[in-house]
This record gives C-alpha cells, structure tokens and sequence, in this order.
C-alpha cells in the first residue's frame, strides 16, 4: 500500500519476476475499469466510476515431494519485493500440491503485450444516460416505474511466468437491465441485454419490450401449481445451463460427488443426457461472446490449477448432440484420469444442429395452451444427486392460448433439475444472444436457444410480483 | 485490548481528507464524505486432509461520494495520494453531472451528530494473520484426518475463511472514524459414496462464522472434537435414513437453521430500500411495505425481532456506518407486529423516521454504500423451554438441523429450505433421521405459524459471510441470533417426488 502509481502493469510483472527466488513465478496483474448507473422509480439511485489494479504472484518451491504453490495478492502499486516474499513463504508453507505439473512455457497468441490497458469510463453513457432520461420521462406520462442497472467493465490481464510466458487478454462486459412496474408494483416485467461497448444497445427497444409486456400483463389470471408445458426463453435457459456448467467439474464426478458421476465409479461422460441433437460449447472465438484464449486462475480448485496459468482454452463441447463429452478438469487431474485436460472457458452456448430452430414468437404461435416464462431468480441446489434446483419465475410469467398471449399469471416455485430438463425437451429455438438474469453478475456472456418443456415442475405459488 | 494496526493508522489519512473535502467544497457539494479501507482475507481449503488452495489477498483504497446539485456522485481509486484523493472528488462530481440526467429526486439526508474522533474494534484476542500458515494449515489437516479415518467417510472438504477489514471515515460534517474488525468461518464436510448405487450423503459442522479471532477455532468456544467426533455416525445414518413421506408437520427449527430463514425471511424483507424499490429490479422488493409499518401481523404474537449493530460477536457489529451514523438497537417487530424497518440516512429523511439507525455499508473501497443488513434477531421466550422440552410436546413433527440450501421470492413471500439433518418426532422423542426433506411455506404463515418459542439457553448466533445485495454486487457478512422455536403445521416437500422420480 504505497503511494505510487506511476509504474505500469508490465513493470510491474517484470520486477516480480525478477525479485523471485522460488524455483518458479507467475505474476498476474489485473488492471480494471468500470462505470454504473442505477435507477429506481424512474431516477436515478446509486452510480460510480471505479478503477482498480491487483497484483498476484504465485510461487513454485520444491515442496520435498513435489512442487508446491503459493498465492498472495494484493491491490494498487504493492511492495513487490515484500509480497514476492510472502508468496514465496506462503508457497514454503504450503507442502507437496497435489495438482503440481511442469508450468506452461509456450503459447500463440495472446494479445500485444506492451500496449497500456484498455479502459472504460462514465462517458460509455453518452448516449445512453440521456436516452434512458427520456425513456424516464416517457415512463412518467404513460405511468409506468422503470427500474434497473447498467455497468460497463474492463479489464486488461497481464500474466507473466518465470518460464517466458507474456499473456495478456482485455475483456470487456458490459449488461443492462430494465425492470419496468405498475405503479402499484403489481405487474412487473423484465428486458436486459449483454454487451460488449453498448454502442449496440437500444434504449428504445429495451421499453418497447417491457411496454410490450406491461400490456400483456393487463389481463392476469392465477393458475394452480403443476406440471405445465412450458417456453423457457434464453435468459431462463442460460441461467439453468450456467448451473450445469458449473457442476460439470470431472473430480467432483470422479469422486461420486455429482449428477454426474456413474453408478460404480467414474463419470458419465459418454452418456447421452437427451435424445435430442443439443450442443452445449465455449468457445473463446464465438462472435460478441469473446473470452479469454489462455487460462489465468489464483487458486486452485477442481475447475482450475494454478500450475496450468497460460493454457490455451479452446473451443470445446461439453455436450455434444445430446451425449455428455467433457467436463471441466485442469492438466493434472486430466493426468491422473487418463483423459484430456478441458479448461473452463467464459462463455456458455446451447443450440440445435446450426444454431438454427423457431423464433421464440414462431413457438409462441405454436403453442395451444402453455406458459411463456421471462426470467428465472433465487436459483439454488435442492438435491445435488439429481441437480434438482429450485427457485423462482419473475417479472413475466404468461398464459399462451391458440397461439397468443392471453393473460398474464402469478409466478411459481419451480424444482427442476436442468439435467433431467435436457432429457424432457420437446422443442428447441433458434439460438441468440441473452443476458442470464440469475448469474449476471458473474457470467454474461451466453447464446440460448427457446426451448419447450412439456412438463414443467411448478411446485407451488409465489404471491410476489 | 487490540489496537488498530499501526500499518493503517500511519498512512496519510488527515492529508487524504483535507485533499478530497476541500476540493468538494470549493466545487459545491451539499455532502461529501471520504472512505480509505484495508481488506485483508485469507481463504485456505482442503480436499481429503491435503491442502487445494491457500490464498491471501489485501484490496486497499479510498472512495470519494458526494451530493452535488441535489445529485449522488461517487468515484473510486486506489492511490493513496492527494492528488488522487482531489481527482477523485472531482470525479465524484462528474459522475454526478452526467446522472443529472436521470435523477427526479434531489437528495437529502437525516441529520446525525458529529463524531470528531471515533474509534471501533471488534472483540477477539488472537488476530488470525498472526497465525503463522502451517500452524493453521495444520490444525485443518488434523481436523479433516479424524473424519477421514471414520468408516463411512469417503472424502472431505475443509476450509477456513479469514477477513480483516480497517476502514476510516470522514465527511464535510466534522465526523472521523476509524474501525478495524475481525471474522473468521471454519467448516469442515463429510461426504459418504455408495458407489453401487450411485447415492451420495454430506453432513456439515454447525459453527456459525463469528466475528471473533483464531481462539474460535483453537478455544473452547465451540466444541469442535465434539462436533468432528460425531459426524460420521450422524453421515452413516443420515445416508441410510428412510425418504420422508411429504405432507404437513409440526417442525422444530434449531438456531443453526433458523437463522437462515430469519436472514431471508425477515431480515430482507424489512430493508427500507427494497420496501421502496430500489432493489426492484435485482434483489427485488419487499410484501412489508411502508403503509403496513405498525399494522402488519408478522408473525405470531410471540414473536420479537430486533436490529442491532452492537452485539459483541455479530458479523454486522460496527461502531459508525458508512455515512457516519452510531451503531444502534431497535425493534424490527414487536409482539407478532412490524414497528420498523433497516434504514440509511436519506431513506431515513425522505420517510421521516427522524434518524438513521446505521445501516448504510459498503464492502469494499470500489463499491457506493448502501443499506445492508443489521444483526436481525429472534429474542428468546424469557421463561421459554429447552429444545429437549420442546420436541417433548410434539406427537407426530420433525426437528431440522443446521442449513443446507435456501430460496425465497423477490417480494420474500414464498420460501424453501433444506438442512443438515432432520429428525422424525414421534410421541415427543426423536425417531432417527429422514432424508430428502425441505419446507416451504410463505413468510407471514410460518411466523404466525410459531407457536412455542424457546427459551435463552437454547439461543445461538449464526450467521453467513456472503449475503448479497445491490449492483454492482455487494457481499456482506450478518449474523442473527435465535432460540429454537416450534412452527405448527409446516408444508414438507420430498425432494425426490419433486425431482419427478
């Protein structure tokens, strides 16, 4: 915590490297930028322009038996000989790792390295500040609250290694959403959207969606618990398959620990999961999905190794026409198993053959009597050996008749697992870009298809709206 | 008596202030207010008795929020410099004038004395990053070798997760404060495999994360030998435990689940912002809505809830939030009725509650402060029984220990839990445990719904590191206290069926 600020992420990287007296070194520095707006009622609320730099040094020792790891980090412009230090001791202290492997020492790639980091500012919203202000005032004169958030991040990541790695990757993430009531908050809808600089973000058909909805939500009808065919647009989708992907670790499978370990031992990667051709796939490349090609963690953990810091993280199918092909495992584990290393990439895909299906309007049309969801929330593990989740519908849950919306209804407690889900699908859409509502804050960048549930688990009434 | 670390107490503080509130003074902000905070963590965890991971962070800097023209601006950086502090507060004010655009509701705050010189530390005696790492990373591979070589236990997962926060506070008032607090959160899971099956089982330790120091974990605060001694026989029967046939029971709830639902059920649900709808659109609102405050029957008339930021332990426990107001008690409801809500200074302003009670935190030095939770309390019944007593008046129910997993709806009507353990109770006794078992029922029918509540001895605090709120996200860490208590009638899922199997 001192008080310069004047050195740079790659100086900074290099002077770390450099001060190591561990066998190996890995140096990561993170330099990040953000600016948020937030309203409520139609005003503003809270907003901000942040900045921040972290610096991490992970330390490779010879454990006695093994190589061992330690990781210390700390925020600005550190004393690097100081936290080089501690993460040489913490590293010292640690013992023989079990997910030790000779460090990554080549990659292609990987961004240009002495550029200075990319940034963001309050001023992304030029545009969209005052288009949203009038958004407000038409809001106003149509009585109609608007509610919600917009947040653009960018992180610039240097990673460094004693064994000649210079990685570096800019991610931009950016989200809005918008939450549009009644005045007496009794109908409530919901439009958001995922990207990447908001040059592609339309206030204006951001409301036109949630007028859209407010309208539909005029008629309302209540509807028993039960068992319904469902339309579960992508936002829901994303959100049930983010959960997926994050169980999807092979050790925990291995260790008969998940949905996805077999009866006997070992995991299920190879069984087919539906009879339907549905992909589940990251790929680091997808257009407007980008992520990072190369794989940067702190800690370890059965999704990451600190040992694998650089490892190329290409396109993969975790789900290939309906049969389980990957689950996430660092080298080591991989090692141990017998199987490909799969690193875990940012970005999440789930489509038919091509990507290419109805529209989630066309399914709509086809429908005779079903519902039609908008978002899904307070998603958690009931059951960890079905994956049975549970959780909520919010802000649109609507009556489908003959083809039209009819009515809106109260929202549901669903117990649904999204493994059993993908075994049940009767109808895929065509697959587009969404924001998950859940997993926001953590995970943006997904593309879902519409897909028709017969049989929906609606457990039991919820009275919000 | 601890001291603040002097490595916090010597940075620039009075020079970063000066810099920052000068220039928000000159550039005409009604308020402005600075923060510097130090947040050193350290998360150690452990897969089957070998150390996974051991990392050890520290975020420091310095947030500058302002009102300017009746507007909130507020911008962060880590440098503690002042010429940073000074970009900072004009950045603040840019912020500010770009929001101008969307902001309908000028803002303005309760009143709050001035504390010129105020000074918190949290009660523990051994700062855990004193602690030399292998003497914490020892003591879990001890712990997890007892479970490990008990028959039935396949694998386990340990970890210890280890904060210290140092903050100071000062705004154009004249209040400057400076708080250093510790928390620390050991648990420790068994896992049992049968692996002709398919089946998997895990049973949990129950220490609550306190804010308290290493001595939690190597005192005799909690009996942890205990505790490690008897979770593989709870696993083993847990695992072979008959399915639990759905339908309505009188259900027990211990602290160490209790505290979950007064967390969701209660704590949330009475937070001014969401009653208001600043949440709206994320963590969501709330069905206690200002028009009900004092008419609104909560729960049974036995039921007493208060917000406090002084208990000794409490996770929330401060001396000043974060706009300077002083740590306060208050009752949240009173005799089955809601009397008050969790408020920060302009809520508390535009509602006219005449004063804040001190709940406006922010989590990190990059983030806006805004209303988080209290320590929300369920008092004891003075003269109420012991849970032993309790399970006794039971003919046919179920007794839930300790928290599993939770969700309730974004107006905090409709919930489910599951839990740790859950016991059949047959003719006042317990009847061994039932698998596959959760509850649901909606807020204001379970709390009125209670209809015995147990008496002090049988009261503990609990609590969570990571409840989340607001965006850009929020973490915080709260406890709650609560007796065990006894609801009538409780709607009780089968998971499996739920699952459709």
């Amino acid at each position: 915590m001192t008080a310069s600020t004047l050195i740079s992420a790659q100086e900074i990287a290099e002077q770390a490297l450099s001060l190591s007296q561990a066998d190996d070194c890995m140096v990561v520095v993170t330099e990040r930028s953000e600016a948020n707006l937030r309203w409520a009622s139609n005003s503003l609320t809270t907003n901000g322009a942040m900045r921040s730099r972290q610096v991490a040094v992970v330390s490779i020792v010879d454990g006695g038996s093994g190589a061992a790891s330690g990781t210390v980090s700390r925020s600005g412009s550190p004393d690097l000989a100081e936290l080089v230090a501690a993460s040489e001791q913490a590293a010292r202290d640690a013992g023989p790792a079990e997910d030790a492997m000779p460090l990554i020492s080549e990659a292609s790639g990987g961004g240009n390295w002495d550029d200075p980091p990319a940034e963001t500012s309050i001023d992304v919203y030029s545009t969209f500040a005052p288009e949203l202000g009038s958004a407000f005032g038409d809001a106003a004169a149509g009585g109609r609250l608007l509610f919600g958030f917009a947040e653009h991040i960018v992180t610039s990541t240097y990673l460094a290694s004693s064994t000649g790695l210079r990685l570096r990757h800019d991610q931009p993430t950016g989200r809005v959403e918008l939450n549009g009531k009644s005045p007496d908050f009794s109908r409530s809808v919901w439009a958001g959207a995922a990207t990447q600089d908001f040059s592609d973000i339309s206030v204006g058909s951001l409301t036109d969606e949630i007028a859209t909805k407010l309208g539909w939500s005029e008629r309302r009808i209540d509807l028993e618990p039960g068992r319904y065919e469902t339309l579960l647009p992508p936002s829901t989708v994303a959100d049930l398959m983010i959960y997926l992907y994050w169980t999807g670790q092979a050790r925990d499978a291995d260790e008969g620990q998940t949905v996805f370990s077999k009866k006997g031992g070992g995991t299920r990667v190879g069984e087919a999961l539906s009879d339907k051709p549905l992909t589940l796939r990251s790929d680091p490349q997808a257009a407007g999905l980008q992520a990072a090609e190369h794989l940067v963690t702190m800690t370890s953990s059965p999704a990451a190794s600190v040992f694998d810091n650089g490892l190329a993280s290409p396109a993969i199918d975790w789900i290939r026409d309906g049969v389980l092909t990957n689950l996430i495992q660092p080298r080591a584990w991989a090692a141990k198993t017998g199987t490909a290393p799969a690193p875990y990439v940012d970005n999440l895909i789930l489509e038919g053959p091509g990507g290419a299906g109805a529209s989630t309007e066309e399914m709509v049309a086809a429908t005779e009597r079903g519902l039609l969801l908008t978002t899904l929330w307070y998603i958690r593990e009931v059951d960890p050996q079905t994956l049975l989740l549970t959780g909520l519908t919010r802000d649109g849950v609507f009556l489908l008749e003959n083809g039209e919306v009819t009515a809106s209804v109260n929202n549901f407690r669903f117990n649904e697992s999204p493994v059993d889900l993908l075994g049940r699908v009767a109808e895929i859409g065509r697959t587009q870009r969404c924001l998950p509502r859940e997993w926001n804050d953590w995970f943006t960048r997904t593309a879902m298809p519409t897909l028709r549930i017969p049989d929906f688990n609606m457990s039991s009434v919820s009275p919000a709206s | 008596m601890q001291q603040i670390d002097p490595s916090f107490t010597a940075l620039p503080l009075r020079e970063l202030a000066d810099a920052a509130l000068s220039r928000a003074r000159e550039l005409g902000c009604t308020h402005a207010d600075l923060r510097v905070e130090r947040l050193r963590t350290q998360n150690i965890s452990l897969r089957d008795a070998r150390l996974e991971s051991a990392t050890d962070g520290e975020d420091a800097g310095l947030a500058v929020r302002v009102v300017h023209e009746g507007t909130w601006g507020f911008a962060a950086g880590m440098a503690l410099t002042t010429d940073e502090a000074d970009r900072l507060a004009e950045q603040a004010v840019a912020v500010a004038r770009v929001s101008a655009a969307i902001n309908t509701d000028p803002v303005e705050m309760a009143t709050e004395p001035a504390y010129p010189d105020g000074t918190y530390i949290s009660s523990y005696e051994i700062d855990p990053f004193t602690v030399p790492d292998p003497d914490k990373i020892a003591l879990l591979v001890d712990w997890s070798e007892r479970l490990m070589c008990a028959d039935g236990v396949e694998h386990v997962q340990s970890m210890v997760l280890l904060a210290k926060d140092q903050k100071f506070y000062t705004d154009l008032s004249g209040t400057s404060t400076i708080q250093q607090r510790v928390r620390v959160h050991p648990q420790l899971t068994a896992v049992a495999v049968d692996r002709s099956s398919g089946a998997f089982e895990t049973m949990r330790t129950l220490a609550a994360p306190a804010a308290r120091g290493w001595e939690y974990l190597t005192g005799d605060l909690w009996d942890w030998s205990g505790e490690l001694a008897e979770i593989p026989e709870l696993l083993r029967e847990k695992i072979k435990a008959p399915s639990v046939q759905a339908g309505r029971y009188d259900l027990i709830v211990d602290p160490s689940n209790l505290f979950l639902t007064i967390h969701e059920s209660i704590g949330h649900a009475t937070e001014l912002d969401r009653a208001l709808g600043y949440e709206a659109a994320y963590a969501g609102t709330s069905f206690a809505t200002i028009d009900k405050l004092g008419t609104l029957q909560y729960g049974s008339p036995l039921m007493n809830v208060t917000g406090d930021r002084n208990d000794e332990f409490g996770l929330a426990s401060i001396g000043y939030d974060d706009e300077g107001v002083a740590a306060q008690q208050w009752d949240i409801v009173k005799d089955g009725v809601l009397v008050g809500y969790q408020l920060d200074r302009n809520m508390a302003r535009l509602k006219s509650f005449g004063r804040s009670n001190g709940c406006a935190f922010a989590d990190s030095p990059g983030h806006v402060p805004v209303q988080r939770m209290a320590n929300v309390s369920l008092q004891p019944a003075p003269d109420g029984p012991t849970t032993e007593e309790m399970i006794a008046g039971v003919e046919r129910g179920i007794y839930v220990v300790g928290d599993k997993s939770w969700s309730i709806d974004m107006q905090r009507y409709n919930f489910q839990f599951t839990g740790q353990r859950f016991y059949k109770i047959e003719s006042g006794r317990l009847a061994g445990q039932l698998r596959d078992v959760a509850y649901q029922a909606t807020t204001t029918d379970f709390w009125g719904s209670m209809s015995v509540v147990g008496g002090p001895s049988t009261y503990v605090l609990g609590g969570a590191f990571n409840c989340g709120k607001a965006q850009p996200g929020q973490v915080a860490a709260v406890s709650h206290g609560c007796p065990s208590a006894l609801f009538d009638g409780v709607n009780i899922l089968n998971t499996v069926t739920e699952g459709g199997r």
